[in-house]
């Protein structure tokens, strides 16, 4: 008898102990650290710059009072040379402006709806912790401005999105960005840093059919896009537009996927990815040739430039980036390096 | 376990408040204070209009509202509704008669700072405003006044939706797949508000402009709640997950009224919109 209650003791014993680990396990990787962060110093009003160019790293200051003022809008614009589509966006571009925070921030997120709006929006942040992403407290008719209040406690790389019925419409007509949240003392410093977001649209009109293009609900809920483009635009990241870097820099990319529907395969041609932050998480693969973006999800990937020359980013589902738009330019400048790459005949 | 269910509840929450949900979970509570401010408006003395438009009868019935089961009919009995909005000009007539409704002398909680913004001064439309174009930038509460004296009232949004399924042949174009593009198509055109009423066909019912210039008022706008036989503040889940999921057939037919109680949900009643006005009803027997 006194040998089974021993063995039982020592099986609750382990028990307990495991039990620990995990809730120890647990409070060092998330929330219960970083919800008791300070914030000091005067609230902050973030710099709103368009896509593909992001706001300054936040570097080693300490966490504040942040102020975000997005502005929801209707608007027709180009979706490829010649072709016009009617775009909801967050602050006239697509993707939105990105926003950049560090954890522990508390950021107050003022969302208005333009008073030519013809719907109402709100918005739901992947980086909050509460319902609908502020998707419920910020629902704002037109002409009409929500406000709400969240703390940063996970670091990472975020999607933002309308969430306002019909929530694929919304999607699909272009309202998402991405916010990303710096761990304490920053992100490792880069010499170039880009922030592209993938999206699928759904048009009446074959690609490339000139012309204002009306939404196809059909065609979306089929899934079957008749773009798939980077910045909200075929070719918005060639040519002129195109990324640059020096050989010799490290270049980091923020990539997001608003889909609706589509998962993205993302790939540089001509580079290696250094470094991934698998999901945008804090998990870091190394050498990495393709990596996948699930709808709704992001990734950041670092690679240092050795060659100069184009470098072309592309979803490797790959008839979507010659035939759908799902393609941009990296061009690197400077002196040639023929150990790492040289065409002998 | 306990703590998995309660993240299971968790995401099945956030599920339906992202699909556009949220708006039914407030609805109780927000009438029974709208009901309360109700009856203060009601107070003050309304000097009697006289309108020229013309109602239309609409022979009620069962309905399927687009959030419900198949078993979930609503009833609509027999009304009139005006055949189009309300104009500037039958407003202005309106705040003409009733001083309390101009600009300059509204209160806050009857109608926000945007209320009849574009107007020159309280008895002047907007510069190059069609006169005939409906009225917008007024709050539910100018919307009730309004209605009370005319003699009549705002329709519910049962009336105002069963009379939506009407396309011009038929009195319910639900199952048409021409209807519902038709109507999300206008949804994205901006400035429809500022054409005068009637220039387009009338439906069925002989009703204009349900869908191709402004939204509309009804006067239960946040209260969905109101059309199940339970106004005790539980929500069905059920009914909110077949409206939010939007997976089955009906729904993907019913995404322009989804559209229409997401707008009617991003609103207050003292909220005054560009692109929103109302028209009047009336009960049949009256």
């Amino acid at each position: 008898m006194k040998k089974i209650l021993g063995a039982l003791a020592v099986v609750l014993l382990t028990f307990q102990a495991c039990k620990q680990n995990t809730t120890n396990s647990e409070a060092s990787s998330s929330n219960t650290n970083t919800m008791d962060i300070q914030v000091s110093g005067e609230p902050e009003t973030q710099k709103a710059l368009a896509p593909p160019f992001v706001q300054e790293p936040v570097g080693n200051r300490g966490a504040k009072k942040i102020i975000v003022n997005l502005e929801a809008t209707e608007i027709e614009q180009e979706l490829a040379d010649g072709v016009t589509y009617k775009f909801w966006t967050f602050n006239n571009t697509v993707p939105g402006t990105f926003i950049r925070i560090r954890v522990g921030d508390e950021v107050e997120l003022r969302l208005k709806n333009a008073s030519n709006s013809v719907m109402p929006h709100n918005i739901d942040l992947h980086a909050v912790n509460g319902p609908g992403g502020g998707a419920e407290a910020t629902n704002v008719a037109p002409g009409k401005e929500a406000i709400f209040t969240f703390k940063a406690l996970n670091p990472g790389l975020y999607v933002y999105h309308c969430a306002a019925a019909p929530v694929a419409l919304h999607i699909a007509n272009g309202m998402y960005g991405m916010i990303l949240v710096e761990p304490e003392g920053g992100l490792p410093k880069v010499d170039r840093e880009y922030y592209i977001m993938q999206g699928d649209f759904y048009t009446k009109g074959k690609t490339d059919e000139k012309g204002f293009q009306e939404f196809d609900q059909d065609k979306g809920v089929d899934e079957k896009p008749t773009y798939v483009v980077f910045n909200g635009k075929k070719n918005a990241l060639m040519g002129e537009n195109a990324l640059q870097a020096k050989v010799g820099e490290t270049v980091r990319l923020f990539v997001g996927n608003g889909g609706p529907n589509l998962a993205s395969s993302f790939h540089v041609i001509g580079e290696i990815f250094d470094r991934v932050y698998v999901e945008g998480g804090s998990k870091i693969n190394e050498n990495v040739q393709t990596t996948l973006i699930p709808a709704g999800g992001a990734v950041i990937v670092e690679f240092k430039v050795e060659e100069p020359g184009e470098y072309i980013l592309v979803d490797h589902s790959i008839f979507r980036a010659f035939h759908k738009g799902a393609i941009g330019k990296l061009v690197v400048t400077g002196e040639k390096n023929p150990k790492v790459f040289n065409k002998v005949k | 376990m306990l703590e998995k269910k309660e993240a299971t509840m968790n995401k099945l929450l956030k599920i339906f408040l992202i699909a556009g949900g949220f708006f039914f979970l407030f609805s109780c509570e927000n009438s029974s204070s709208q009901q309360e401010i109700t009856s203060v408006t009601e107070a003050s003395e309304l000097v009697k209009i006289q309108t020229e438009v013309k109602m239309i009868p609409i022979k009620g019935g069962k309905y399927q509202p687009f959030y419900g089961e198949d078993s979930t009919l609503v009833e609509v009995n027999n009304f009139l509704l005006d055949e189009r909005q309300v104009t500037n000009n039958e407003f202005l007539e309106f705040v003409k008669k009733n001083p309390q409704w101009k600009r300059s002398n509204v209160k806050a909680i009857f109608a926000d700072e945007t209320y009849l913004q574009d107007w020159q001064d309280d008895e002047t439309l907007p510069k190059n405003a069609n006169p005939d174009a409906p009225v917008t930038y007024v709050s539910w509460f100018a919307a009730k006044a309004y209605a009370k004296s005319a003699g009549k009232r705002l329709p519910t949004l049962d009336e105002w939706e069963f009379v939506a399924m009407a396309d011009e042949e038929l009195a319910n174009a639900r199952d048409k797949v021409s209807y519902s593009e038709n109507i999300i198509n206008l949804y994205h055109v901006k400035f429809r508000e500022k054409n005068p009423v009637k220039q387009s066909a009338p439906n069925y019912w002989g009703v204009y402009n349900m869908f191709d210039l402004v939204w509309e008022w009804t006067d239960d706008f946040n209260s969905i709640m109101s059309t199940s036989d339970s106004r005790n503040g539980k929500v069905d889940d059920k009914g909110l997950f077949c409206a939010a999921s939007a997976t089955s057939v009906t729904d993907v037919l019913n995404y322009a009224a989804f559209m229409r109680y997401a707008f009617r949900s991003s609103l207050k009643a003292n909220y005054t919109v560009a692109n929103l006005g109302f028209r009047c009803a009336k009960d049949i027997n009256q």
